[in-house]
């Protein structure tokens, strides 16, 4: 923070080390970062699974693994917004469930209805995600807090409306959306649509985050002080990640009516599986690094730990004691990965310039792991 | 760097702290408490009431308290439900109804808990892993194992020990008096000790801290340590009250997410280093009070959740709010020495 200050001329004719090797090289240097092995993670998972299973590497039994992890993938690029920008969404869970009990309630066998009920249902998540933001930007209450009163506002509600009995699923067209596919594709056979969904989703992400909002949303959950002298409107940034984030949650609820049935427990533990996909691809708790692909990934990784658990017939009372080690294993080796990244990433430069302002104000003292326990916080 | 985290300190220059602003929400939850009791045709303060409310403070309490000391080191702990459960049954299981081993149950039934706790901590202050993660790691890891070990209720605790759990004196529960107790030595560890006073600064500021020559990983593993340790005293007193080991009284009475609300409405702030245990024990009283109320009232328990989650972020919004508008003082003080740097310049 105080160093580079000293040389800011002599860093400007020097190319950025982000941008100095071609595309394949910056995919190759961004292995080492958490974000980018991830992917690296996936692929290993993918290979053993296949390896343990040769019938899992058929691309049809494949593709639709890819469009039933569709759900969890999604809610990962809307809880992506919401931590990139240092908050929390422990909501998610809860607000999937309102949106299937709401489907089943309101659509149930009326086709007439699935338009209006589509809009409904995104309109209810948006509110919720508006009340989320609002709470936590004007009333200045901690997301964590905001959020967790929201899930238990939200279950209790759907719980006492729906006696906390299952409701018959909504219309056969509705499930469609969920459980649906295009069929007769080559290679693959068919094509799940809420995998279709999911890409269309991702694009969207990717585009949105080179967007001026995405790159405030970054800046926000960096340094809101700093985003806030700079100009941006920290509250209505945060609230539309908190609306993208309750709109990612409203749109696995659709694809998981699908699925599953009408259920107040449908999406339980959606919130902390979003969270861990999210911390799995990279993106820093306490907001402010990280993209929103690597979270996609992130869930991918996790969903095929499970399937790598079933089929090595591993007791399922066990999954939960693996799946807790390897997440731990995972982010810590992620925690290693950011800080040796930065070590290189400095060294490489250091010949032409002493210190460059990019990466040493990523990352505090180039040459210390920062200590501690938080890697910020709100 | 203590200074300004110290709790009280505002407190004796004048002003009203989120403390004591926690305090009058409390009061005010007993006073709308006594109405509505009242208007139920039942007496808030008969002796059989406040021994309920009494008493459903005493498990989130204990839970609570070791959740504001990892909170204010800048962690969180999300395994505390497991590390109850697996207390419980664990303890049990050495007890098996025999009074002469309830000291080894206990014994072991709280190493487990601090071991836990040692783990945790380690992981988060030498892996660098974000508290948020390494815990529900960590919970994930216990509830495997207790579903793989435990298929149903396991052990049971022998009458003498069970004694804990239904016994009081006056109106007090003995197990709400021994979490008062641990209460009270929070609160020494806090003010007077130099691990509590290296807690603040950490969850402050580990960089500074550190640049100060504090050892960061030190006060989070205590931390981490006791919070379990803690966690492990709700499981044997959940033990003592069912008098079996319950492999999932823990993750039922959702103590992770319910002792952090607690601390939080207590005026911890929770990315660390200011708050204290006081607050902490006014969160869990208005939680029991307002459970207690909808209780009498017979509220629908699940829109009990409703106006649990309604009051938990009016109640943070209030000094939230009020912290805000102190917090240009801090800045002042700094400006006058600016002021002072430019003129000797």
């Amino acid at each position: 923070m105080s160093a580079p200050v000293s040389t800011p001329t002599a860093t400007r004719a020097a190319a950025l080390p982000r941008h100095a090797h071609g595309l394949a090289g910056r995919a190759a240097a961004s292995i080492g970062t958490p974000g980018g092995a991830v992917f690296v993670l996936v692929l290993a998972l993918l290979v053993a699974t296949v390896v343990a299973n040769p019938n899992f590497g058929d691309p049809g039994v494949l593709i639709r693994f890819l469009g039933r992890t569709a759900p969890i993938a999604i809610a990962a690029i809307g809880q992506y917004y919401v931590i990139v920008s240092g908050e929390f969404d422990l909501s998610m869970a809860a607000v999937i469930a309102a949106q299937v009990v709401v489907a089943g309630n309101y659509i149930g066998d009326d086709t007439g209805r699935n338009v209006i009920g589509l809009v409904l249902m995104l309109a209810l998540g948006a509110f919720i995600g508006l009340l989320n933001g609002l709470a936590t930007t004007l009333l200045q209450v901690p997301s964590f807090i905001v959020t967790l009163a929201m899930m238990l506002a939200l279950t209790g509600l759907v719980r006492y409306l729906s006696g906390g009995a299952a409701d018959a699923p909504p219309n056969d067209d509705f499930r469609e959306i969920g459980r649906g596919t295009v069929e007769s594709v080559p290679v693959v056979d068919v094509i799940p649509y809420p995998l279709i969904v999911l890409a269309v989703l991702s694009a969207l992400a990717v585009w949105l985050m080179r967007r001026p909002f995405g790159r405030t949303l970054l800046a926000v959950g960096d340094n809101p002080a700093a985003a806030r002298v700079s100009g941006a409107r920290v509250w209505w940034v945060k609230t539309r990640a908190f609306i993208l984030s309750s709109l990612a949650a409203t749109v696995a609820g659709i694809l998981l009516v699908g699925y599953a049935g009408v259920h107040p427990t449908v999406g339980d533990g959606y919130e902390f599986s979003a969270i861990t996909a999210v911390v799995l691809g990279g993106v820093v708790l306490g907001g402010g690094r990280g993209w929103v692909l690597s979270a996609v990934a992130g869930a991918f990784a996790i969903e095929l730990l499970f399937t790598l658990l079933t089929v090595l017939d591993v007791d399922a009372t066990w999954r939960d004691t693996v799946r807790g080690l390897i997440i731990i294993a995972a982010v810590a080796f992620a925690a290693r990965a950011w800080t040796v990244g930065r070590r290189t990433g400095t060294r490489r430069t250091a010949p032409t310039t002493p210190a460059t302002p990019l990466t040493t104000d990523l990352s505090g003292p180039p040459t210390e792991p920062t200590p501690g326990t938080n890697t910020g916080g709100n | 760097m203590s200074g300004t985290a110290r709790p009280g300190l505002a407190g004796r220059t004048g002003t009203l702290t989120s403390t004591g602003i926690v305090l009058a929400v409390l009061a005010g939850a007993v006073v709308v408490g006594t109405i509505l009791t009242g208007i139920e045709g039942r007496n808030f303060f008969s002796t059989g009431n406040l021994r309920d409310i009494l008493t459903a403070t005493s498990v989130l309490g204990f839970i609570a308290i070791g959740q504001t000391l990892v909170v204010l080191g800048g962690s969180l702990d999300l395994s505390v439900p497991f590390v109850a459960s697996l207390t419980g049954v664990v303890a049990g299981g050495v007890m098996a109804g025999e009074s002469g081993r309830v000291v080894p149950g206990v014994l072991v039934g709280i190493a487990l808990a601090a071991l836990i706790g040692l783990v945790n901590g380690l992981v988060v202050s030498i892996l660098k892993v974000h508290g948020f993660i390494a815990t529900l790691g960590m919970g994930l890891v216990i509830s495997g194992y207790i579903a793989s070990t435990y298929q149903g209720n396991h052990g049971s605790a022998p009458r003498s020990f069970r004694t804990i759990g239904i016994s009081f004196l006056g109106p007090v529960p003995v197990s709400t008096l021994i979490m008062l107790g641990c209460a009270l030595l929070a609160i020494v560890l806090l003010r007077r000790t130099r691990l509590g006073h290296h807690l603040y600064a950490v969850g402050g500021n580990p960089e500074v801290a550190r640049l100060s020559g504090v050892r960061t990983a030190v006060p989070v593993i205590a931390a981490h340590v006791l919070c379990s340790v803690l966690a492990g005293f709700a499981g044997l007193l959940l033990l003592a009250r069912l008098s079996v080991g319950n492999p999932t009284i823990g993750s039922q009475g959702q103590y992770d997410l319910m002792s952090i609300a607690a601390v939080v409405l207590g005026g911890t702030v929770l990315a660390g280093g200011k708050g204290n245990v006081t607050g902490t024990l006014a969160g869990v009283a208005i939680f029991a009070v307002m459970d207690n109320v909808m209780a009498v009232m017979e509220t629908d328990p699940f829109l009990r959740n409703v106006v649990r989650g309604v009051v938990i972020v009016a109640a943070v919004a209030v000094y939230s709010r009020r912290s805000i508008g102190r917090r240009p003082a801090r800045f002042e003080r700094p400006g006058v020495l600016d002021a002072a740097l430019q003129e000797a310049k």
